[in-house]
């Protein structure tokens, strides 16, 4: 509700501030926020969808290790809720079982629940650490789970052609609390406005990370989801590789399987 | 040359004499565990065939079983001799533990089965030696309820230095000290998904004793533990049927639950007494009780602040007790490490006539350091402090990642300044160890 909210507003806004004498810095804002929340707008409404993980880790010296995860997400309704979602990690064995259930708000900090399987605990841990590392990888749970549009401030940069087709080049910089990054740069294509490419700048504004998204499929005739990402740390030489598989939507998935208490017998 | 040859025969001699005692120790604990297992599978027998009736129609689609689980070695190390001269000095203590894991799902996930037996194999410990059936049940999950019928593992509660409020299962205190291994516990357990919290309603057919350690083992009471022969008020003895509730729910940065209980203490008294050879032993009394319980957890920032309490009748005069702290993070604090502060204050106000505990007014105190790295490596170091007698119980554990499947432990306790009048902890006070545990997934 909210984010159409946003959208009536700025296009209500738009013309007035398209007839004023518009400074670059507005209309770079303007056209930045209109990419992202077209971006949010095009995925609007998948409902749920579940997929299968595989992670694998590579230090400098490429010797490598590997998760397998399953992951379920239920959409955010309307208000403060944002999208609910499910981790339960498989491999390595030492941590079969164990389970991270995130209820992300639109703004503000999330809920976060873990299940620790070897002493059937369901514990709340703070969701503050939002820079730290998700699963030792090179992925921070930033980068996975804050994904809702309020969360940030954007500018268009410029457009410019990436893996063979056109497409908008977007800064955003987090609004929330406790990120690890000035700034992020981010691809998305003009054709179907899905994110290709990812820069993150760390709190010195160096480049940290870089993330490829590919392999994209389009579910239930509307939804794009990618097969790869690979994030490269350019500050370690680490990298970490997810691979995206059995993509399955409207699974029947409700807000009671996001449940803390349910956390016992994730699957 | 003659001298050479003999000295030789003499080696292999030995040799074959040790060789044979060893494999004595292993085949009498393989023998010992057989016998459990058949004791214990046996009273549980209902649970099987009815797991089995339930699976059966599933098991005509087939149905895929996952297989998961471990194995063990340890190693326990002992600086020192134990509290009575009566038990074993060994400095080294080698065992073996066994647990897989098998899961099948059926209808869609709507019904689960999960079976985790448990084996462990001990190098001294007869008692120690033993297998258990952690969980064997099957669930049937109808979203805004579910059903578990079978043995299951239930935790409650959210503090770190003891888990106070949480009474559903039994400890194995054979295993470990540290109180955080139970016993399977057999019941129906129905849980109900309100929009005011999920209610959980227990019913809990049978009973089981708390393991302890044999009469020459370390860790043992004060006394040896007469484990044969337990005391019940209840004229039902183990077949005693006991309920429980629990009502939970999160508001926004609170989680809280209430727990009810009703039924066979799971902590004995130790009550001094003599066995059938006129030797002094500690007989368990277990105690009908009625406890209600309250865990709180508020979370905000970087803190986790945390409340158990509970009042229980039943052992003795009524009494209450509580453990209240936080847990503050530094994330981030060095690269991706993150330090935690832990820091809890421990109350109990039970009388002499109830089970002993060492945790009456104490303070716990710890660091955890947490890599985030790629081989998950944490290590938290600790202190559980009596303010009375200014007894302590000191603690260092790690956990690292040596590849996909291999992990290792490293874990040492400490005792100093306990006094022989403590009757908790007095009888492990020489018990000083360090533990090295390798373990391999599959």
């Amino acid at each position: 509700m909210r984010r159409f909210l946003v959208l009536g507003v700025l296009a209500l806004l738009g013309p007035l501030l398209l007839y004023s004498p518009a400074a670059p810095a507005t209309e770079s804002a303007d056209k930045g926020v209109t990419i992202a929340y077209e971006a949010d707008r095009r995925d609007a409404g998948f409902g749920d969808f579940a997929a299968t993980v595989s992670m694998t880790l590579r230090n400098k010296a490429q010797s490598e290790s590997r998760r397998e995860m399953s992951i379920k997400v239920l959409e955010g309704g309307s208000g403060d809720d944002g999208d609910k979602s499910l981790i339960r990690f498989s491999k390595p064995g030492d941590i079969e079982g164990t389970t991270l259930l995130t209820h992300s708000r639109k703004i503000g900090n999330d809920d976060q629940w873990i299940f620790l399987p070897a002493v059937k605990r369901v514990k709340r841990i703070s969701s503050t650490n939002r820079s730290g590392a998700f699963a030792g990888s090179e992925f921070a749970y930033e980068d996975l789970v804050n994904q809702e549009p309020d969360k940030y401030t954007y500018a268009w940069i410029r457009d410019e052609d990436l893996n063979d087709g056109p497409a908008f080049v977007v800064e955003r910089v987090p609004v929330y609390d406790g990120s690890g990054y000035t700034r992020q740069v981010v691809w998305y294509d003009k054709a179907e406005y899905r994110i290709q490419r990812i820069e993150y700048y760390d709190r010195k504004n160096e480049l940290l990370k870089t993330l490829n998204i590919s392999g994209y499929e389009k579910y239930l005739g509307q939804h794009w989801r990618a097969r790869e990402m690979v994030m490269v740390n350019h500050q370690t030489g680490k990298s970490t590789t997810l691979v995206w598989q059995d993509y399955k939507f409207a699974t029947g998935l409700s807000e009671v399987d996001f449940n803390k208490n349910k956390l016992r017998n994730a699957r | 040359m003659r001298g050479v040859c003999q000295t030789r025969v003499g080696n292999r001699r030995r040799l074959r004499r040790t060789l044979g005692r060893a494999a004595r120790i292993v085949i009498k604990s393989a023998h010992q565990s057989v016998a459990v297992t058949r004791f214990r599978v046996t009273r549980l027998l209902p649970f099987f065939l009815m797991l089995a009736a339930l699976a059966a129609p599933g098991a005509a689609g087939a149905v895929p079983v996952t297989v998961s689980g471990y194995a063990a070695a340890e190693v326990r190390f002992f600086p020192g001799d134990p509290a009575d001269s009566a038990q074993k000095s060994g400095r080294l203590s080698p065992s073996l533990a066994l647990q897989p894991e098998f899961r099948a799902e059926w209808n869609g996930g709507r019904d689960r089965a999960l079976i985790r037996p448990f084996l462990r194999l001990d190098g001294d410990d007869a008692e120690r030696t033993h297998a258990d059936l952690r969980e064997a049940y099957w669930l049937r999950d109808q979203g805004s309820w579910e059903v578990l019928t079978g043995l299951g593992r239930v935790f409650w509660g959210v503090t770190e230095s003891r888990h106070l409020v949480d009474i559903v299962n039994q400890t194995d205190l054979v295993e470990h000290l540290d109180e955080e291994d139970k016993l399977g516990q057999p019941m129906v357990n129905l849980t109900l998904f309100q929009s005011f919290g999920a209610v959980s309603l227990f019913v809990l057919p049978g009973f089981r004793e708390r393991t302890f350690p044999g009469r020459r083992a370390r860790f043992r009471g004060a006394l040896p533990i007469a484990s044969d022969e337990p005391v019940f008020e209840s004229p039902a003895r183990r077949r005693r049927i006991d309920f429980a509730a629990r009502w939970s729910n999160a508001f926004g940065a609170w989680d809280v639950g209430a727990t009810l209980f009703h039924g066979t203490g799971r902590e004995p008294r130790l009550v001094p007494s003599l066995d059938g050879g006129g030797a002094p032993v500690l007989v368990p009394h277990y105690d009908i009780i009625s406890q209600a319980g309250l865990d709180i957890q508020y979370t905000r920032e970087n803190w986790l602040w945390k409340l158990e309490a509970l009042g229980r009748r039943g052992n003795g005069k009524r009494f209450a007790a509580m453990v209240a702290g936080f847990e503050y993070t530094l994330f981030g604090l060095f690269g991706p490490v993150d330090l935690s502060i832990l820091a809890e204050y421990l109350r109990d106000g039970r009388g002499a006539a109830a089970p002993a505990t060492s945790a009456d007014d104490d303070l716990f105190g710890a660091l955890r350091l947490t890599f985030n790295n790629a081989s998950s490596t944490t290590a938290l170091i600790g202190a559980t402090v009596d303010r009375s007698s200014g007894g302590a119980v000191l603690r260092f554990e790690a956990q690292h990642r040596l590849s996909d499947t291999w992990s290792l432990g490293v874990e040492a306790w400490g005792f100093t300044g306990i006094p022989a009048s403590d009757t908790a902890l007095a009888g492990i006070r020489r018990d000083d160890f360090v533990q090295v545990r390798l373990q391999r997934s599959f």
